[in-house]
């Protein structure tokens, strides 16, 4: 069969299982969108920029856990992707840009609208790809599609320049198997390592897991929940494990790191053994290394080689997909109590407790925290939440505790303001049949909100929650704590969001009194489209504990207890 | 004390693929991470579709395991070997362009030539050109004691590098994607 370049791209879109695109037309990638309209098995969803088709691809890929495809111009449209594809980079979130280029004769030429594409996004993709013929381009999307999914996931670009997507070619479907001699995901650990791992397990006193988004990316749940129990360990998440354990399970710790719960961070300071699964010791959920665990045995698996030994140095360090090890490691785990140790830490839950907002203040006003367990309540605490990055983020992660995976969804590694609401967007398109909310700040929100023409003009059906506090939150918590209160450029103007939200056709509501809460959420879950609720909190309010940049991660600040002086 | 651990510096011998972008996409590796490249040399080998490289790095800075696990995580490196910590022989080789225009200079440049395993390879009434293939210590040592003569132009290529004995680092690999051409065959697309 002759085919175009761009035809072969849908062709290969649709083998890989691809029903919806998120795209921005353009000259250099045009013929593809023309080749689009053969193909209607495929829904192309037009965004009002490119950073919100890699943001929804990003969201697509991260609640479903297929690859997201996000398509954009040459020059400006590919630029506009990179946010989204460092982001992806960061939280190891599969998808494929496909971006147009100028033609192979004009390229280095300084053409209109050319860009070196795979050169500005070389540090921030997994890999990517210059189509320099059009034998290579069914080959290339494969491969893409094959690199983002597997081992340590990751964003793949592919750059198609407009001659080779407008060229002819007898296309057949490469069957053939995969051959990349430079890529193979380590799958399990050796009979020493995992009999090491073993030992240290069940001679273990105080032992704590420490568990990442690799339990979800390779689906250890199970796994994670039967070590957990078998041998009495207490389990505390990253913000992207979030999911990995029910929040509610007794073992389940909550968050740890710089606005994890307190006894998460107390008990990785005094545990025996860290059992860290799928997760990378990032700074924000180690505080200051020199002190971090130091009286711990540590047993670090991940599928990323060169994680292993990077910021913490452990004793056991095993390569592997994280399911396919733990399965090794499981047989000989013995039954074990560790009760004196998990009333240890009960003692600092209880601390928490009477220094929970929710129990310290009685809220007259809106308080963000209430806010969002209230929503956590009136959702069955069943939604998929994508939250933007900021205060709003960190007390989602408090006060919204999740059942089940990849119903969190943020930007955790890069901390990208204007993730949430496109990325929700994706989500729903994911999964059409779960409720979703966009939990952003009224800062987060303006640097996407033109994706509300996008959403009314998909008529999709997700709910934005707009936490306005009037400020730039988080970047005033550390103005008040680490710069004497000089609130510069943090205290910030916003349009009349309700207003701004029914000017796109989409349907608003303010709220601004604890009441009203369950009657807005209400009123959201009801209409079948999307709609926006403009929660209006307190100013000034800060999110605890804190561990400050480089601190011990003990050594936290934390929310005075009634009666206590600041 | 050997020079290496002096200077605590590693080699690493990297088979990467020969596509475009190859030693950008290390270069960017290098950058990103914070390492520090002492040299780096790239060139093709038997093969046409691998090319071959060798990487000195200073491992104050960073441990060379790590700079190995990451060069590996690059798609097309085919394999990455820390050279440095298993017998192995390693060449430097320079071209010095010295000051040869009256008879004393040129004594101490053929004297030079005749302890060392170098050789003039271009010699003129004011300049010539000394060649030496060798250990680096041995190419520094040469340039040093040419150095009073009066070194004019200099060129070094960075260290190239291979495992003693049996030790072959090498690929079964052969490319099954179809080739465009102008891109491989006849030519480093490095």
């Amino acid at each position: 069969m002759l085919l175009t370049g761009s035809e072969i791209i849908m062709e290969c879109l649709l083998r890989e299982g691809v029903d919806v695109i998120f795209g921005y037309p353009g000259g250099a990638i045009l013929p593809t969108y023309d080749a689009m309209t053969k193909y209607p098995q495929i829904h192309h969803v037009l965004v009002r920029h490119e950073q919100g088709a890699s943001h929804m691809a990003d969201g697509y890929a991260r609640a479903s856990g297929k690859v997201g495809v996000a398509i954009a111009t040459s020059g400006p449209g590919a630029t506009n992707l990179v946010t989204g594809i460092a982001t992806a980079m960061m939280d190891s979130s599969p998808i494929v840009c496909i971006t147009g280029q100028v033609a192979r004769a004009a390229i280095g030429s300084d053409a209109f609208q050319e860009t070196d594409v795979t050169g500005v996004t070389l540090p921030v993709t997994k890999h990517n790809y210059l189509v320099s013929d059009i034998s290579e381009l069914a080959y290339v999307i494969r491969e893409a599609f094959h690199i983002a999914r597997t081992g340590r996931p990751g964003p793949v670009l592919v750059d198609v320049p407009k001659d080779v997507q407008k060229e002819t070619i007898e296309f057949v479907y490469p069957e053939s198997p995969i051959i990349l001699p430079g890529y193979s995901p380590p799958r399990v650990g050796t009979d020493n390592q995992v009999d090491h791992a073993r030992e240290l397990i069940n001679n273990a006193k105080r032992p704590i897991i420490l568990a990442g988004q690799g339990i979800l990316k390779s689906g250890a749940m199970h796994e994670l929940r039967e070590l957990a129990e078998r041998a009495h360990i207490p389990v505390t998440l990253t913000l992207l494990g979030k999911g990995g354990l029910p929040e509610n399970h007794p073992l389940s710790l909550g968050m740890m790191g710089m606005h994890g719960q307190a006894a998460s961070n107390h008990a990785i300071q005094e545990a025996d053994l860290l059992i860290a699964l799928g997760m990378r010791f990032d700074d924000r959920v180690t505080g200051n290394l020199k002190t971090y665990a130091v009286n711990a045995n540590k047993i670090h698996i991940d599928i990323d080689p060169s994680e292993l030994n990077k910021n913490v140095k452990v004793d056991v360090a095993i390569a592997g997909d994280l399911r396919a090890v733990l399965e090794q490691i499981l047989p000989g785990v013995e039954d074990s109590s560790h009760a004196d140790w998990l009333n240890h830490i009960r003692n600092w839950q209880e601390d928490a407790d009477e220094r929970d907002i929710l129990r310290t203040r009685d809220a007259g006003g809106l308080i963000a925290a209430q806010v969002i367990n209230d929503l956590w309540q009136y959702t069955d605490g069943d939604a998929i939440t994508v939250t933007d990055v900021g205060q709003h983020q960190m007390l989602e992660a408090q006060y919204y505790p999740h059942k089940r995976p990849a119903t969190m969804l943020t930007s955790g590694g890069l901390g990208t303001m204007g993730f949430g609401f496109p990325a929700a967007i994706g989500a729903k398109f994911a999964m059409p049949e779960e409720e979703v909310w966009a939990i952003v700040g009224d800062g987060g929100f303006q640097m996407t909100l033109c994706e509300l023409a996008t959403a009314a003009q998909e008529n999709i059906n997700i709910n934005i929650a707009i936490i306005n506090n009037g400020f730039l939150g988080m970047v005033r918590q550390w103005q008040e704590i680490f710069y004497e209160e000089r609130y510069h450029a943090t205290p910030m103007f916003s349009p009349d969001f309700c207003k701004l939200s029914e000017a796109y056709g989409v349907q608003a509501r303010r709220v601004t009194s604890r009441d009203e809460i369950e009657d807005a959420v209400k009123f959201a879950r009801e209409i079948d489209g999307p709609t926006l609720i403009e929660f209006v909190v307190e100013k000034q309010d800060m999110v605890y504990p804190m561990v400050p940049a480089g601190a011990d991660l003990d050594k936290m600040i934390r929310r005075p207890k009634p009666g206590e002086v600041k | 004390m050997s020079y290496q651990t002096l200077n605590h510096k590693e080699t690493l011998v990297a088979l990467v693929e020969n596509k475009p972008g190859v030693l950008n996409r290390v270069a960017s590796l290098f950058r990103r991470r914070n390492f520090n490249v002492d040299s780096l040399t790239v060139g093709r080998t038997h093969k046409p579709h691998v090319s071959r490289m060798t990487i000195v790095v200073d491992a104050n800075r960073a441990d060379a395991h790590k700079i190995a696990t990451n060069l590996y995580k690059l798609v097309n490196v085919i394999d990455v070997r820390l050279i440095s910590q298993e017998p192995h022989v390693s060449r430097d080789l320079a071209l010095i362009k010295v000051r040869t225009d009256d008879p004393d200079s040129y004594n101490t440049v053929t004297e030079v030539c005749e302890r060392y395993p170098a050789r003039i390879v271009d010699m003129g009434p004011k300049v010539s050109i000394v060649e030496i293939t060798a250990r680096e210590e041995i190419v520094e040592s040469v340039i040093n004691e040419l150095r009073p003569v009066g070194i004019v132009e200099l060129v070094r290529t960075g260290i190239v590098a291979m495992g003693r004995g049996i030790r072959i680092q090498d690929t079964e690999y052969e490319p099954t994607v179809p080739v465009p051409s102008g891109v491989n065959g006849n030519g480093t697309a490095i």
